[in-house]
């Protein structure tokens, strides 16, 4: 066992309150994770990844910023990934998926702020989270309200470069992102000193889409009508994209995969093949938000799919590749974050289809459809999805919370009910 | 051959026991600390043959007794289908929940919303209600069917609400007319639950709740349909319950 204690310290963390956060994690997470039955065995290298959660990886990357290279954190999809690493930095997805420090982030946030946006800024409060307080710049941009207001706050604690995010997806929206594209990779050359060249760019786009491409294969698989693998244990994997090395945990995603079409063609999986079968759609469910998937899990239903930015949203598209020049190169990457569908942007007409386009190929009884209490956005747009699944005929299930425990016996009485009702 | 149904609520078990598809005993304690022991004392003298649970308390009985469980949504649609078949909607209000559910012709769950995670429109609130105005659950309700239709109550939030009733009895508001409008506001509630279902008549009003006859004129005036509401309102679930055991 490796002592880390050094290294938090310099990290400026709040070590008692971190040990106790650590404690708390690893309880949640082994008392979800270690009760699931048939887990494929790929799934240790991710097991191993989340035990050195703030441990391994923050070595990683007080290692990198050693050797000169920066760490940028994220918390929006919209944010290029390729760009961040061909101009050599790190990138990582910081989660706010637990409620932490909630107490001095509402010292700063009105109350009804959705988790997701009390969460970051109670980690950053609390001085619990070691990638924040790695990063040389924090990215945010202006998709829903409570960020973009939320990050003009944060400003005053750390460097936050705001990218804009447009609202529709016009012509002249799309010029917009392109030119914050353009600004994002100029911000990044000044920060890291290393130029964004052609060669450097495509190589790191080839790496990020064959991360997507893992996950693509990974998230087909489950369409298998004896599901191979959990959606818990998918999400984790959904989960540990945002801050594992790209190429490693692209491989051991590949691994797993091929693992799975092992098990698929010997018929085994984590539950019967007449298990009722749920499509997830919403909001991002960040580490360690697995409060939903525990449930719908526990009552013996297999979720299929995760038609959110921990999921599909993040992984649906590719960047074109063969572009000759930078130029080139950087319009396919506005070409294909242009295209995400999140509940910021309206009309967002596209999602809607996609839902339903997902749940038809996953075979899934039923959606549930997941909002962070008080976001707006997708509260508001689940009435559309509603309408669309109606008219198809698809079962939907609409829940808002939050990160705190105390509905979940409610939660499980509806999420049952919900299940008794489309049990095929 | 005896077939138990049991309903483990917030506030209470009930226990509903079949015998060859008649009703022999309906029973309800209240809910303590330790329920799986009450639930042992109340089946011992019983011995069932089969039991099935559901409420609140179901997963906690079906991990220590190893008894099946089904949701209360799907146990009161059985239960009420079995006293009313023509019932095509639900309304439950029990000790911490408020359960709206419509039902296809045959009797099943078409569908079904709950209230948030607040408790404002349910049994706790109406006890909170009632406490603050000084007087018994029985008493607040006696009092309403007395009262005017002159106030309102317009928090949905219980502390606000107790604000509320605070600062109407201190303008010197009639009690009567105060518990009134209490009922009127948890009426309310319980209709823009309704109201995010497709509603159809008939509406049967179960759960302890459903014992209030003020709320049941308050629900038929704001609804404008037929409310029908069981001779013992809180024994639908159990009922459902048993009468699924006994189909299995
Ligand atoms: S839901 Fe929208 S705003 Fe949130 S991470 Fe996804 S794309 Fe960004
Ligand atoms: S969950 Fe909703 S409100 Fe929260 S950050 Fe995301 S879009 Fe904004």
């Amino acid at each position: 066992m490796q002592t880390y204690e050094e290294m938090w310290r310099n990290l400026g963390l709040n070590l008692d309150a971190h040990e106790g956060l650590l404690k708390a994690l690893s309880g949640f997470y082994s008392s979800i994770y270690a009760s699931q039955k048939n887990r494929p065995n790929a799934m240790k290298y991710f097991d191993f990844v989340i035990s050195e959660v703030h441990g391994l990886r923050i070595k990683e990357l007080q290692e990198a910023k050693a050797q000169g290279k920066k760490v940028i954190g994220t918390f929006c999809v919209f944010v290029p990934e390729e760009l961040i690493l061909a101009a050599d930095g790190v990138c990582i997805g910081l989660c706010a998926g637990a409620e932490a420090g909630f107490e001095l982030a509402e010292q700063y946030l009105p109350k009804n702020t959705c988790g997701l946006i009390k969460s970051f800024f109670g980690f950053k409060l609390a001085r619990l989270c070691p990638y924040a307080n790695s990063c040389d710049l924090v990215v945010g941009e202006t998709t829903c309200d409570g960020k973009k207001k939320a990050y003009e706050l944060f400003n005053e604690f750390q460097p936050v470069h705001v990218m804009e995010v447009p609202q529709t997806k016009s012509e002249n929206a799309k010029s917009l992102f392109h030119s914050e594209v353009m600004r994002f990779k100029e911000r990044l050359e000044a920060l890291t000193g290393t130029k964004i060249t052609a060669e450097r760019l495509q190589k790191t786009i080839q790496i990020v889409n064959n991360k997507r491409r893992a996950l693509n294969r990974l998230n087909e698989l489950r369409a298998a009508p004896i599901p191979p693998i959990s959606g818990l244990d998918s999400l984790l994997i959904n989960q540990i994209a945002f801050y594992d090395d790209p190429v490693r945990f692209t491989n051991a995603v590949n691994e797993l995969c091929d693992e799975l079409e092992e098990r698929i063609k010997n018929n085994v999986g984590v539950a019967r093949g007449d298990t009722v079968r749920i499509l997830m759609s919403g909001c991002p469910m960040a580490i360690p938000n697995w409060k939903i998937p525990a449930i719908v899990e526990g009552t013996e239903a297999v979720i299929v799919g995760e038609e959110s930015c921990v999921g599909v949203r993040n992984t649906r598209n590719t960047v074109a590749e063969g572009c000759k020049d930078v130029n080139e190169m950087l319009k396919a990457i506005t070409e294909r974050y242009f295209q995400i569908d999140c509940a910021t942007f309206t009309p967002n007409t596209e999602r809607l289809n996609h839902i339903v386009e997902m749940a038809e190929t996953l075979k899934a009884n039923g959606v549930i459809h997941y909002a962070i209490q008080f976001c707006q956005p997708y509260t508001i747009e689940s009435k559309r999805v509603e309408d669309m699944l109606a008219s198809k005929g698809i079962p939907l299930l609409r829940l808002e919370t939050d990160y705190s425990m105390q509905d979940v016996e409610a939660l499980k009485t509806r999420i049952e009910a919900f299940k008794e009702l489309i049990s095929p | 051959m005896k077939i138990a149904g049991l309903d483990v609520g917030s506030r209470a078990i009930k226990l509903v026991v079949l015998q060859k598809g008649e009703c022999i005993l309906k029973k309800e304690v209240a809910t303590g600390f330790d329920y799986v022991q009450e639930v042992q004392t109340l089946l011992e003298e019983i011995q069932p043959h089969k039991t099935l649970v559901t409420g609140y308390g179901r997963h906690l009985l079906a991990q220590h007794m190893g008894f099946e469980h089904v949701t209360e949504i799907k146990a009161h649609a059985k239960g009420v289908h079995n006293l009313f078949a023509e019932v095509r909607t639900i309304l439950d209000i029990g000790g911490q929940d408020t359960k709206a559910i419509s039902l296809n012709p045959n009797g099943r769950v078409h569908s079904f919303v709950m209230n948030d995670r607040c408790a404002a429109g349910t049994g706790r609130f109406l006890e909170a209600m009632a406490t603050s105005l000084g007087c018994s659950i029985i008493e607040l309700n006696a009092l309403a069917l007395r009262g005017s239709n002159d106030f309102s109550i317009n928090s949905t939030c219980t502390v606000f609400a107790e604000t509320e009733v605070i600062s109407l009895k201190a303008q010197g508001a009639n009690p009567a007319d105060v518990a009134r409008a209490i009922f009127k506001s948890i009426a309310q509630r319980a209709a823009s639950l309704l109201n995010r279902l497709s509603i159809n008549p008939p509406l049967c009003f179960c759960g302890g709740v459903a014992r209030n006859k003020a709320l049941v004129q308050e629900l038929k005036a704001m609804l404008h349909m037929p409310v029908l509401v069981p001779e013992q309102p809180e024994f639908t679930g159990a009922l459902g319950a048993a009468l699924l055991a006994s189909m299995t």
